[in-house]
């Protein structure tokens, strides 16, 4: 099987992040991480592979700096990696990012899987796993919380959405779209892995490489704007903290604040 | 003038909450530009929805039924709502920010070559263009956003906006739309259902939240704030360490991984306060932290602190729910 995994680099979940006067975002010198639900990903997908053989590839379109996302995750076990950039590509939204995607799978050839993260923690969208699968014309499986079964041979899966009510069992044909939700615990990077990570030559692919023009990619073809960012507005809580002679006493004082709050 | 148009989202004939909120925000849009709001609804059959649509607020209904459009399946749902979009022209399409919604909205802004503006806390209308305010990095940032194209699809946050009171008065008009559809087109199949929210409160739509973490000790240190969570009508949430640990399922996570919730009030009990565990926390009104440790970062984003051992206070509470007679179950 051949599973291609795209990864967004993002800023590590614990950083503090704060908004000059120009709209520019900074997160210090807190480090970027690979998204934490594209590590589920990667994690199923080398389980996967343990299991039916073949390769993973992981692609991601960003910076020349998310060469180190890329490593990290053949650091982890994955087989090739790929860096989609190009000046022209800057400012893409979801549908465009999925429209340069598109290409590169499809430039990869035979491919049974793509297996994506259910959202970024930076964009926070879960825009980008439909609009690939309608680029690329396949079934789209969201939200997976577990793979049931892969039939290779006979080119279907079976798996389980997380949804609101509860778990729906979907079966689709391969090749299919899917994204995780937390259904493992990711490994870390082996011994072997690193080092072969830190010899590899990351390939980088240009919209010229993935015979996209210039007018179909960046933010001239994103439709999506969003001129203002800005830190929300501080709610400064003070906590009250509720003392008493005994449980019975601090539970009356506290139910009688949630009554004047109105939340009870 | 083009219309706002809402998704009906159903589970098994069943609308929920969140879908009623946002037909709220597209009639207030609606009324702003001077035209209508268009439901439509999808699925395998309808019975009344239509005219509660109405009620809340739509002016017409578009209702495709199908037997194939019996289960929610990506590429069907998608193949109808694309199909009347290209006809009817929405000016927005706002659709309740779910599972399902998400994933609609994806596709259609594929679909459509448009683009989507997800999780709305604020909509308005500013020089005739929707804006939308949102999230991002979980919450931490906000960001002022719009689409340059039409129709712009907007998702709506879960109780970001109230839920309207129906009116049995409102006139509108159901229009039963027929669409081919070639079931082979669609290869998935929903082969089952495991239904897990039977006879609970959803973590989604509760305005009450008790959540439990480490301090609880093992999966029988939930009991006593499942007994509280009865007596409040609320619903139960738990962290990441209790999941991983085993001791209750991963559909009570809340946080960065799990849930994102936004109840009038939380219940924190055992739980140290990691900025992941909080990030699904992001629209609380008034958190209440119980835990032994003074410095638990919880109490920083806490209205009201109790510094004890939560096995005393929590069956105090309950206790005192009853005796003052607002205990629910
Ligand atoms: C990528 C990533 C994603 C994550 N996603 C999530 C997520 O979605 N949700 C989430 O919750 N976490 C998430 N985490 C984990 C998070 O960082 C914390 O590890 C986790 O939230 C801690 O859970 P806890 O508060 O139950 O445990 P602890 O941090 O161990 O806290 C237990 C608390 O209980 C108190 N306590 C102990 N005994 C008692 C008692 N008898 N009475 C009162 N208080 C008591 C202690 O003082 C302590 O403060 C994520 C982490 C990462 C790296
Ligand atoms: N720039 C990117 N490069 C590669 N994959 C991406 C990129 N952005 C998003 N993705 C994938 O799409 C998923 C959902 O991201 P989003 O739609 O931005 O919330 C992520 O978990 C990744 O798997």
């Amino acid at each position: 099987m051949h599973i291609v995994v795209p990864i967004k680099q993002t800023p590590d979940t614990t950083a503090v992040l704060t908004v000059d006067a120009s709209g520019r975002i900074s997160w210090g010198d807190a480090p970027l991480i690979v998204n934490p639900w594209d590590e589920f990903a990667i994690e199923e997908s080398l389980r996967l592979k343990e299991k039916f053989g073949g390769k993973v590839t992981v692609i991601t379109l960003g910076p020349e700096s998310a060469k180190e996302a890329l490593k990290q995750a053949v650091a982890m076990g994955c087989d090739e990696a790929i860096l989609l950039h190009d000046p022209a590509f800057e400012g893409s939204d979801a549908v465009v990012t999925a429209t340069i995607l598109a290409a590169a799978i499809r430039k990869l050839g035979a491919v049974d899987l793509v297996f994506m993260g259910k959202e970024s923690v930076d964009g926070n969208s879960a825009q980008v796993p439909p609009a690939l699968a309608r680029r690329l014309g396949w079934p789209l499986l969201a939200y997976v919380g577990k793979i049931r079964e892969i039939d290779p041979a006979g080119r279907t899966i079976v798996v389980e959405r997380i949804l609101e009510e509860g778990r729906q069992v979907v079966r689709a044909p391969l090749p299919a779209v899917l994204s995780a939700m937390q259904m493992n615990e990711p490994r870390y990077p082996s011994f072997m892995g690193i080092r072969k990570a830190a010899r590899m030559q990351i390939p980088v692919w240009t919209a010229v490489d993935l015979g996209l023009a210039p007018e179909q990619v960046g933010a001239a073809a994103s439709a999506a704007r969003w001129p203002v960012v800005f830190a929300p507005p501080k709610q400064e809580v003070q906590c009250e903290f509720i003392q008493g002679e005994s449980p019975e006493e601090i539970a009356r004082l506290l139910v009688d604040r949630l009554l004047a709050e109105k939340v009870l | 003038m083009s219309h706002v148009w809402v998704w009906l989202e159903q589970f098994q004939g069943k609308i929920p909450s969140i879908v009623w909120e946002t037909m709220g925000v597209a009639r207030r849009l609606a009324d702003v530009l001077g035209t209508g709001v268009t439901a439509v609804w999808i699925g395998g059959a309808i019975a009344n929805q239509a005219e509660e649509a109405i009620a809340m607020g739509a002016d017409i209904v578009q209702v495709v039924e199908h037997p194939a459009l019996a289960d929610f399946r990506f590429e069907p749902y998608l193949a109808v709502m694309t199909h009347l979009a290209k006809e009817g022209t929405p000016q927005a399409i706002l659709i309740g920010s779910t599972a399902r919604g998400r994933e609609l909205a994806g596709g259609l802004a594929a679909e459509l070559g448009t683009a989507t503006l997800v999780d709305a806390l604020e909509v308005s209308i500013e020089d005739g263009r929707i804006v939308v305010i949102r999230p991002i990095y979980e919450g931490k940032l906000f960001a002022r956003t719009y689409v340059e194209r039409s129709p712009a699809i907007v998702t709506i946050r879960g109780r970001a906006f109230p839920k309207p009171d129906p009116d049995p008065g409102r006139k509108g008009e159901i229009r039963r739309v027929s669409i081919e559809l070639d079931p082979l087109a669609f290869p998935t199949e929903v082969l089952e259902w495991i239904q897990e929210t039977e006879g609970e409160i959803s973590l989604n739509e509760a305005r009450i939240v008790v959540g439990g973490g480490r301090g609880v000790g093992g999966p029988e240190g939930f009991e006593p704030l499942r007994e509280l969570a009865r007596a409040l009508g609320a619903a139960l949430g738990a962290t990441r360490a209790v999941v991983d640990a085993g001791w209750i399922p991963y559909k009570y996570q809340v946080g960065q991984t799990g849930k994102t919730i936004s109840p009038d009030l939380y219940i924190a009990c055992g739980i140290s306060g990691a900025i992941q565990h909080l990030s699904g926390l992001r629209g609380v009104k008034v958190i209440v932290a119980i835990n032994k440790d003074p410095e638990a970062p919880i109490f920083k984003v806490a209205r009201y602190g109790v510094v004890d051992d939560l096995f005393k206070i929590v069956p105090a509470l309950t206790a005192e729910l009853r005796r003052r007679g607002l205990a629910k179950g």
